[in-house]
């Protein structure tokens, strides 16, 4: 963390010191970049490390370096069997709660966002100036409303009272909007209709192949966003089966702490994390364009 | 850019170019009377904006107003046990800015903030201008690594940096121990929020740097060419030319980092079964929201206080985009 303030080269205004203090400079901004890899890294090697132990192991060996003999796989193993199988249960929540938000709100933004950039209906105006201020409410301030209201229509503790509100993607329209606008040009379309394509098609076979990528960057957040959305369901949910991974580890991390360690629930949980993490790194060491593409919009335009 | 100039408040968001270009070429159609059969083709339009956007207008009536509409009429209403149900004004926001419990979240988040965010917001940049100016394997290693933890839910990474922070097993001890200096409770009354912040920093600086170096790689390089010229450093063309431009950007991560502190919750929350005495139910005020609704069943005044954060939140943003307008809007 101290990094911020780490030493940085002095500036010389002739030639002949320059080479030199940018040599010291290189060996400063690299020293600067291992310390804070060392320190970003660390607790995911901390966390590889632990999955690799048992509980005793895990209290009773240096935190950062491997024991002999690992439990890696009988770690795994009682994750997966643990309670009847709830992990996997809630691997399998989570990933419905994700996929079918994700498509979803997806596709909700893609239409919405099409409809502002290029077409003209009443209430337009009003409607994205709004959309504008829904991105700025925070959305824990949404969720304990939402709840009481979803409770009136007894929804809540369902798949549903998950998944309805994260349909709802504010940003997901803004950024498609953004991305239509700049590029799909009117006269694409326009060469459509000419030929006679009705705007339905001109939709689907004109503008959504040109978006693309902008539909991958959406879907990409939207997927992740409730993958690790927390407040939400734990708002939500109150039966341990409908939990996703975020709430179910939290609830075990929780458990272990009231029996204070006695049982394996804190190997479970190390290996659990690492289990639940390793998509989502992988997902994002793939897809690396897409999430620098969704995160420029905003900034940079 | 736009973001930010589209949501200051003066700018009520401007009838793109383009839609003037779409209203012309309809125009152009029915001259050429290619659309005369059946209904016109504005009409036609119309009907298919309103159609595309009819999803999107459902979920932001149902989820967003009314939610809240719902919760504003909840904070308005009391309910006891002795007077049942009535209609009790703003008294619920009376009690709630005069709750000392809430107020002391408050104050807590605020103070969280001042430290945090410069912190984690000064080693974004740092990070930001090294991989813009650094082309190295290692920079490219330093890019990808920050960023990982933002794919890392908050829960698991507050989990993980609170095994971390174990006074029994922790690494953190083990190091302390070893260097003679005992054992330091990161747990504790003093070092609690320190704790948290470095979690927080931990998981944002990686994503608010990608956000920044967007921003640097869009600047126009010639800019820096005449810099060169002209016999500046890189450091210097870093802090007088680089740091400057990309003042829109710094503005807006800012603001999406204030929004964020102010809902402070998940990691508070995770944190709270090892270090009950010291995170309180009132240790933030979205924590006390979520106690005072779910343990204590008092939803009224939960609403209250939920809908008075995200009125915070929300006047606050618009407050602080209006008043970085000029600074934001900088070409």
């Amino acid at each position: 963390m101290t990094t911020a303030a780490a030493p940085v080269p002095a500036v010389t205004t002739d030639r002949a010191p320059r080479v030199k203090s940018s040599a010291r400079g290189r060996v400063t901004v690299n020293a600067v970049m291992v310390a804070m890899i060392l320190y970003f890294l660390m607790p995911f090697w901390w966390l590889v490390v632990a999955a690799t132990k048992n509980n005793d192991a895990l209290f009773s060996t240096a935190a950062l370096w491997f024991h002999s003999p690992g439990s890696f796989f009988d770690n795994l193993q009682q994750l997966f069997t643990y309670n009847g199988g709830e992990y996997l249960r809630w691997m399998g929540n989570t990933a419905i709660y994700a996929g079918i938000s994700g498509v979803g709100a997806t596709a909700v933004a893609t239409f919405a966002g099409y409809a502002f950039a290029k077409y003209r209906f009443p209430g337009r105006n009003l409607l994205f100036s709004s959309l504008l201020g829904a991105i700025m409410v925070p959305a824990t301030a949404l969720a304990i409303p939402t709840y009481l209201l979803l409770s009136k229509v007894a929804l809540t503790n369902t798949m549903w009272a998950v998944i309805l509100p994260s349909l709802l993607n504010p940003f997901g329209v803004y950024l498609v909007r953004v991305y239509v606008q700049e590029s799909l040009p009117d006269e694409l379309l326009e060469a459509a209709r000419v030929d006679g394509a009705g705007e339905m098609r001109v939709l689907f076979n004109v503008a959504l192949p040109t978006l693309k990528p902008a539909l991958v960057t959406v879907l990409l957040f939207s997927m992740v966003g409730t993958w690790n959305n927390f407040f939400l369901p734990l708002v939500m949910l109150n039966n341990d089966k409908l939990f996703p991974l975020t709430v179910g580890l939290q609830s075990w991390y929780q458990g272990a702490l009231i029996q204070s360690g006695a049982n394996a629930l804190f190997t479970l949980v190390i290996a659990g994390s690492l289990v639940a993490i390793l998509p989502l790194i992988v997902a994002f060491l793939l897809l690396q364009r897409y999430w620098r593409g969704g995160l420029t919009v905003g900034s940079l335009k | 850019m736009s973001l930010l100039r589209q949501q200051g408040p003066a700018a009520a968001v401007p009838p793109s170019p383009s839609v003037e270009k779409v209203a012309g070429t309809y125009a152009a159609g029915r001259k050429t009377g290619r659309r005369t059969a059946g209904l016109s083709a504005r009409t036609r339009h119309k009907a298919m904006g309103l159609l595309l956007v009819t999803p999107f207008g459902l979920l932001f009536a149902a989820f967003l107003v009314a939610p809240l509409a719902y919760a504003f009429w909840l904070s308005l209403r009391t309910s006891t046990l002795v007077g049942g149900d009535h209609f009790s004004w703003f008294a619920n926001y009376k009690q709630t800015f005069t709750d000392p419990h809430f107020l002391s979240g408050v104050r807590r988040v605020v103070v969280f903030g001042l430290v945090q965010i410069p912190v984690m917001l000064g080693l974004a940049l740092l990070g930001a201008l090294i991989i813009d100016e650094v082309t190295s394997r290692l920079a490219k290693v330093f890019r990808m690594t920050l960023f990982m933890p933002y794919a890392v839910p908050a829960v698991i990474g507050a989990l993980m940096w609170g095994f971390l922070y174990s006074p029994t097993f922790g690494p953190v001890n083990s190091l302390t121990d070893a260097l003679g200096l005992g054992k330091v409770d990161l747990l504790g009354h003093s070092l609690m929020l320190t704790s948290l912040g470095n979690i927080v920093t931990w998981q944002w600086t990686g994503y608010n740097m990608i956000v920044l170096y967007a921003a640097l790689q869009g600047l126009p390089r010639e800019v820096y060419e005449a810099a060169k010229l002209d016999g500046a450093g890189q450091l210097q063309t870093a802090l007088r030319i680089k740091v400057p431009m990309i003042s829109s950007a710094i503005v807006l991560t800012l603001m999406f980092t204030i929004i964020g502190t102010l809902q402070f919750f998940t990691e508070p929350r995770v944190l709270e079964p090892t270090a009950s005495s010291v995170i309180t139910p009132d240790y933030t005020p979205n924590l006390y929201a979520y106690n005072l609704a779910f343990q204590y069943s008092e939803f009224n005044y939960s609403a209250a206080i939920s809908f008075s954060l995200g009125a915070v939140v929300f006047i606050g943003s618009y407050l602080f985009l209006f008043a970085t307008r000029k600074r934001s809007g900088l070409k």
